[in-house]
């Protein structure tokens, strides 16, 4: 797909190189967050990366005077985005290396309570399930919803299941779910409309820290299933 | 020097304009619903524009200060009052060590913007003061004010330190000039919401593009700092079409499955999934943070470039002000 620059609203312009949720996408969606940073637009407050696009927020009066002519302040953003070098080149640059993150979960039971819905609907074993789950390798597609909340690609296409119909009005903070083909992790007691199969000890949210989240856009997930009495050792202090 | 709360009121907390640079990560922005307005309550006590305010709802906090002080609201109607005498908004007021500045119940509108010269100086948590009430983090202890809080405040800028000894030496309450925030650029008639078309316009059937802008819609009950649902006519797309969840703004206005669109405000989540039929202009978007259930608004399309040039246009307005208070 061309990359496609279009305005949401009169403080944001996006960036769009693709229209499916895939793994080339999400490499082409960082290599243009990487050349964005680089080229540090005036007047840009934030540079946001979702699925297939980059949100570029900006203060239309900075625009001014930093050269923009009035009436003109969108086409001159557009123009000074197109302009930045590699943006969303043929080539893609190497990425710098992902960084791998092991999140134990302990599957199944109280940690897990859809887990026996899921193995019926996906007319496999429990165990088979938490297996498919735990060995498939997960990138960091989209963080959003809640501070933290990870949008994990990579899920086995086998345990692709739409939402629940009612989400339930709190989850667990460490829940793990799957829906919609992808995998997440539930920070902070939210509402919550994924099937949740287990739960993480780790807390994902982390706001004394910098980043303030234990994951990163662009990181990639490993799950290693835990017991119970492991998840109590590994329990984090809130 | 502190801000002392004597009572709460009902919603009050902690607000500067946002927690820019975090959402990457998840993290709201927030900040004063009415951004507007919190930078006119800063210019009007020489604070800068993004020093840390009370934001107030419907009914408003008794607060006292250790230090004479000058603070100045805008936003909506109040009763307020220093010791029991009623004083004008918009404008900077002193009020003296151990007297109370008292709120009341909201006349007309909803919220307000408090700022203190000096700015309330809470730590700044990623970078902002706001308070972020889901993570409970920021503004004061990331939660809405309790009676008996305390607030650090900052040193007031040279300029505000001069008026305040200029109207003590007068023994005078309050400036006599003031700036009308709404006379500053926004529309006349208030429930007119200027818009732009959104990126799924073209998604939506003829029948919807021309009832969002001609039909007259209502605040539901589910109106908070996050968002407000409007009930009106069903906004139907030409043919049913999933979305992939996409960054989201204040103003964005997201129409759900139901087909009742949702009005994005400052404590929106980062990204959201549902197609976005338009978004409201910048110098439009606190006109929500004092709608509340029941009210009417209707929304006029604009262009892009029109909604810049009112942005433009107001910011030169305030750019004035400053220029003249300061001099």
């Amino acid at each position: 797909m061309r990359m496609r620059i279009y305005p949401l609203g009169d403080a944001t312009l996006i960036v769009e190189v693709g229209d499916r949720i895939d793994e080339g996408t999400h490499e082409r969606v960082q290599q243009a967050l990487r050349a964005l940073e680089a080229a540090r637009l005036p007047g840009v407050l934030d540079l946001v990366p979702t699925f297939t696009s980059v949100a570029v927020y900006y203060n239309p009066a900075v625009l001014l005077a930093a050269g923009a002519s009035a009436g003109a302040e969108f086409e001159w953003l557009e123009s000074r985005v197109r302009q930045v070098p590699a943006l969303g080149g043929s080539r893609l640059r190497p990425s710098p290396s992902r960084r791998t993150v092991e999140i134990p979960v302990c599957y199944g039971g109280e940690f897990g309570p859809d887990l026996a819905m899921v193995a019926e609907r996906v007319k496999r074993k429990p165990e088979e399930v938490v297996k498919l789950h735990h060995q498939a390798s997960y990138i960091v597609f989209q963080i959003g919803f809640a501070p933290g909340f990870p949008y994990l690609g990579g899920l086995p296409s086998v345990l692709n299941l739409p939402r629940r119909p009612e989400p339930r009005v709190q989850v667990v903070p460490g829940s793990v779910g799957i829906a919609g083909g992808q995998s997440c992790v539930y920070p902070l007691a939210t509402p919550g409309g994924w099937h949740l199969i287990g739960r993480t000890p780790l807390r994902l949210f982390r706001p004394a820290q910098t980043p303030p989240t234990l994951l990163s856009v662009g990181d990639r997930v490993k799950f290693r299933p835990v017991t119970a009495e492991e998840f109590a050792r590994l329990q984090e202090a809130p | 020097m502190n801000l002392e709360v004597i009572k709460p009121g009902l919603l009050t907390t902690v607000q500067d304009l946002g927690r820019w640079g975090w959402q990457r990560y998840g993290i709201v922005v927030g900040g004063a619903l009415d951004p507007w307005a919190a930078r006119v309550a800063n210019v009007l006590v020489g604070n800068p524009e993004n020093a840390a305010v009370l934001e107030i709802a419907q009914s408003g906090p008794d607060v006292r200060f250790e230090e004479d002080v000058l603070v100045a609201w805008c936003g909506a109607d109040y009763p307020v009052l220093v010791e029991g005498r009623p004083v004008p908004g918009d404008r900077a007021v002193r009020v003296a060590a151990g007297e109370t500045l008292s709120f009341g119940f909201v006349r007309r509108g909803l919220r307000a913007w408090l700022a203190i010269a000096g700015g309330i100086e809470v730590p700044l948590v990623l970078d902002s003061r706001s308070t972020y009430r889901r993570a409970g983090l920021g503004g004061h202890e990331g939660r809405i004010l309790a009676a008996g809080d305390r607030l650090p405040l900052g040193k007031p800028a040279r300029w505000a330190a001069k008026l305040l000894d200029q109207l003590r030496g007068r023994g005078e309450r309050n400036v006599s000039w003031t700036v009308h925030p709404g006379g500053l650029g926004n529309p006349p008639t208030p429930p007119l919401v200027r818009a732009v078309r959104g990126p799924e316009w073209d998604w939506f059937s003829a029948d919807a593009q021309r009832r969002f802008f001609t039909s007259e819609w209502r605040i539901t009950k589910d109106a908070d700092r996050m968002g407000a649902r409007l009930a009106g006519p069903v906004l139907d797309l030409k043919e049913p079409r999933e979305m992939i969840s996409s960054a989201v703004n204040a103003g964005i206005v997201q129409v759900p499955a139901g087909g009742e669109p949702i009005v994005l405000l400052a404590s929106r989540q980062s990204v959201g999934g549902y197609p976005r039929i338009a978004a409201v202009a910048t110098v439009d978007l606190g006109r929500f943070a004092q709608l509340r259930e029941g009210d009417p608004i209707r929304f006029q399309e604009i262009s892009l470039l029109a909604a810049h040039h009112l942005h433009l246009v107001r910011e030169r307005h305030l750019g004035m002000v400053r220029a003249g208070l300061v001099r």
